[in-house]
């Protein structure tokens, strides 16, 4: 069967139909998971929020594993599917190696999310999404696990056979472009990870059903993170290769130095923590010099790769704004960027809240001895809303604003409503990630049902002011989940009955990439930004010392 | 141009405004670093390095010992101990409750250990927010001086349960 080919009329590049096609589904795919995850994503915040108290703790506790499983899991990564078609066979201009196989791993990532979801629905599984041993959930939740992660596999070595085939048929010339290198290193992570899921759900399905008499609950938390914190690279870098993409559809970025930010990206493969480390910082089956040296390799290098990222995409837009005449002062490129293009603001609350919030409260709570004041306290959710949804999720967000108009060729209905989209969801996350990570310095524990203990033999003093935070965290929390329904609506409207576009080149607004002048072009408002991003780190990674050593001596 | 492949020679020299930010943020990493085994030397808060294999009836032995000879009261059913920080201490976690109580001098110095009987549960000191994973099958000993004295709570922070958040236990200082 001869590989059919369009050729777009706004970006030149060609299209392999399976191509599309596969990148169609994983996008449906993803967008319902996030419709479900939204749902519960409402009833688990209401819940938590003193003041409204919504669910009965099995609810509480059920919706929580269904809010953590469709989005953590579900969401992002039929999303991350899709962008490695996108940027495997469209940017290569390849056909995609093998479509049947890229059909049956859908197949299987979809089988394996409806029964998790079904055994979670079902009151199989309320288990978290973590389902640490010894407790246990019906057995096809384990079985939806390890069919998902499978089904994900084979997109991944998919991705892998069209870099193979592109090479071998000559498709592009060169070297690969920076997100396709980005997605390259994503995958690379994902095989390791997805290995792992493998490796621990396996034994665990078969305990459910009685086959394996015991599973070390020390054991389980090691492997079941090693696949769950290099996954969170997995989301990181695609992240980035994001970044990368919407800086070139909306400014025509150009990055100043491909050999910098390709080096980042190998960072992230030598470097994360394979070992998982910083969720293991105050277990008891491993000792402290295994954890000080897992969770940093000696120097940090996969954050490291995070903060020449942080440089390097603000720096690829400067560079493009300045060449095109926009260079007074400082700032004049950012002043006058598009803050009106929906992916614009996407990108940039991106970049943003993913450092300022994300980057600086993870890496302090994943310093052993800070973690003491951190481990399973609302700190942690609220670090981790701050980079994989502030950071990833509105990134994808931003990206699908093109999807829509490229892959569908159906205009975005409402853009401008698209463009509000984007600053409730941001914005909305930041200020609940805000209140939730200082509601968690109170002690806040994370997955509580009942914030005022009045069920339990003890009533501890709660701070007021961890009530005050829990009430900010609930009023961010509902703009962010309106900004999250929007993002619903206007991507199913758009997709259904949004203008038809025209195969015309110019009808879909893509910036143009400025010439090169042959001048050099400062980035000296990138680095005024970035030193002022180095200075909040550095306030807030002592802050934290500080309040450690104000607590009992431990050791 | 993040999106075209790349042709001709790309890797060029780093630009010196791009190398002041790579030294700088490699500095920081190390420091970053350094912090970890520097705050395990002099710092007075870390993780310990005391772990042991045990089962749930070998620990509940020794809380059960511990409570015959150190048992002081009684709070909600569960024994109250006072005891010498000579000895070790044990308290474990099972579905859905901390025991025993423990009473506790200021200033004084503990072995503290601590197991779970059952599923995996979490060790937060409430208020101050000291957190500690208990894992059934592990002893965790960790070395404790209070510095503050008052009422303190054990929040199991761990789901382990329907009944989770009514885990909470108690220690006292004087
Ligand atoms: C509309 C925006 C969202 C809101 C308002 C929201 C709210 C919440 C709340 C209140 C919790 C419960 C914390 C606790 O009780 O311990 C939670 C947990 C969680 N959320 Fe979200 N969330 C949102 C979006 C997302 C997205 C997009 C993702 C992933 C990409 C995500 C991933 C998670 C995870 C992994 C957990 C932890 C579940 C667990 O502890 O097992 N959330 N979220
Ligand atoms: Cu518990
Ligand atoms: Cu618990």
């Amino acid at each position: 069967m001869a590989a059919v080919f369009r050729t777009c009329a706004h970006t030149g590049l060609k299209v392999h139909n399976q191509a599309e096609r596969l990148i169609k589904v994983h996008a449906v795919a993803g967008v319902l998971s996030i419709l479900f995850g939204g749902i519960a994503a409402l009833l688990v915040l209401l819940t938590r929020w003193p003041a409204v108290h919504l669910l009965d703790p099995t609810n509480y506790y059920r919706a929580l594993t269904f809010h953590g499983m469709n989005m953590l899991i579900f969401w992002i990564i039929f999303f991350e599917i899709a962008i490695l078609y996108f940027a495997g066979p469209i940017l290569l201009g390849s056909r995609v190696a093998w479509p049947r196989i890229g059909w049956v791993g859908f197949a299987l990532m979809a089988a394996g999310s409806i029964l998790i979801d079904v055994a979670i629905l079902q009151g199989g599984a309320d288990v978290m999404f973590t389902s640490y041993v010894p407790m246990r959930a019906v057995s096809h939740f384990y079985l939806g696990w390890i069919l998902f992660a499978v089904g994900a596999l084979l997109g991944v070595c998919n991705f892998f056979a069209t870099l193979v085939v592109a090479r071998a048929e000559r498709t592009y010339e060169g070297s690969i472009s920076l997100v396709t290198f980005g997605g390259a290193t994503a995958a690379i992570i994902a095989l390791v990870t997805l290995a792992h899921g493998a490796i621990i759900y396996i034994p665990t399905w078969l305990w459910s059903m009685g086959y394996v008499q015991n599973i070390d609950a020390g054991m389980y938390r090691l492997v079941f993170w090693g696949l769950g914190h290099p996954s969170q690279q997995i989301n990181v870098t695609a992240m980035v290769a994001v970044w990368y993409l919407l800086a070139t559809l909306t400014v025509g970025a150009i990055p100043v130095n491909e050999k910098v930010c390709r080096t980042a990206f190998l960072l992230y493969i030598l470097f994360i923590n394979l070992a998982s480390a910083h969720h293991l910082l105050v277990d008891p089956q491993l000792s402290p010099a295994w954890k000080v040296w897992n969770t940093s390799y000696g120097m940090y290098l996969a954050v490291l790769a995070s903060m020449v990222h942080g440089m390097t995409v603000p720096a690829s837009v400067e560079v493009a704004q300045r060449r095109k005449g926009l260079s007074k002062g400082l700032f004049e490129w950012l002043a006058k960027a598009p803050w009106g293009n929906p992916s614009f603001a996407a990108l940039v609350l991106s970049i943003t809240l993913f450092g300022f919030m994300g980057g600086i409260t993870g890496v302090t709570f994943g310093a052993e001895q800070v973690n003491i004041i951190s481990h399973n306290t609302l700190r942690i959710p609220g670090h981790f809303h701050s980079t994989v949804v502030a950071g990833t999720t509105l990134a994808f967000m931003g990206l699908t604003y093109y999807v829509v108009p490229l892959i569908w060729r159906r205009a975005v209905v409402w853009p401008r409503l698209a463009t509000f989209q984007a600053y409730a969801f941001g914005l909305g996350i930041m200020i609940f990630a805000g209140g939730m990570t200082t509601a968690g310095s109170y002690a806040v524990p994370r997955r509580h049902w009942d914030v005022q203990f009045a069920n339990s033999i003890f009533q501890p003093p709660v701070e007021p002011a961890a009530y005050l935070f829990l009430g900010v965290m609930g009023i961010g929390g509902l703009l962010a989940v309106l900004g999250g329904a929007l993002y619903v609506v206007i991507t199913v409207v758009s997709v259904f009955f949004g203008k038809r576009i025209p195969d015309v080149a110019g009808a879909v607004p893509l910036a143009a990439v400025p010439q090169d002048t042959g001048k050099h072009t400062p980035i000296s408002g990138t680095l005024v930004l970035v030193f002022v991003f180095l200075a909040a780190f550095i306030i807030y990674y002592f802050l934290n010392w500080k309040w450690l050593s104000d607590i009992w001596l431990v050791k | 141009m993040s999106i075209q492949t790349l042709k001709g020679v790309w890797w060029k020299k780093v630009d010196p405004s791009e190398k002041v930010w790579l030294g700088i943020a490699l500095l920081w990493c190390l420091i970053l670093f350094a912090m970890m085994p520097l705050w395990h030397l002099k710092g007075g808060q870390n993780p310990s390095f005391e772990t042991y294999r045990t089962t749930a009836a070998m620990f509940q032995a020794k809380v059960d010992a511990l409570v015959q000879k150190a048992k002081v009261g009684e709070e909600k059913g569960i024994p109250v101990i006072a005891p010498d920080p000579k000895e070790d201490v044990y308290m474990l976690g099972r579905l859905w409750q901390w025991s025993p109580v423990l009473k506790l001098k200021k200033g004084q110095t503990y072995r503290l250990h601590l197991s779970s009987m059952d599923l995996v549960h979490g060790f937060s000191l409430f208020p101050l927010n000291l957190n500690f994973m208990v894992l059934p099958g592990y002893d965790y000993v960790l070395t404790i001086t209070p510095t503050t004295s008052g009422e303190f709570y054990v929040v199991c922070n761990e789901f382990c349960g329907i009944g989770h958040h009514t885990m909470v236990g108690k220690i006292l200082v004087e």
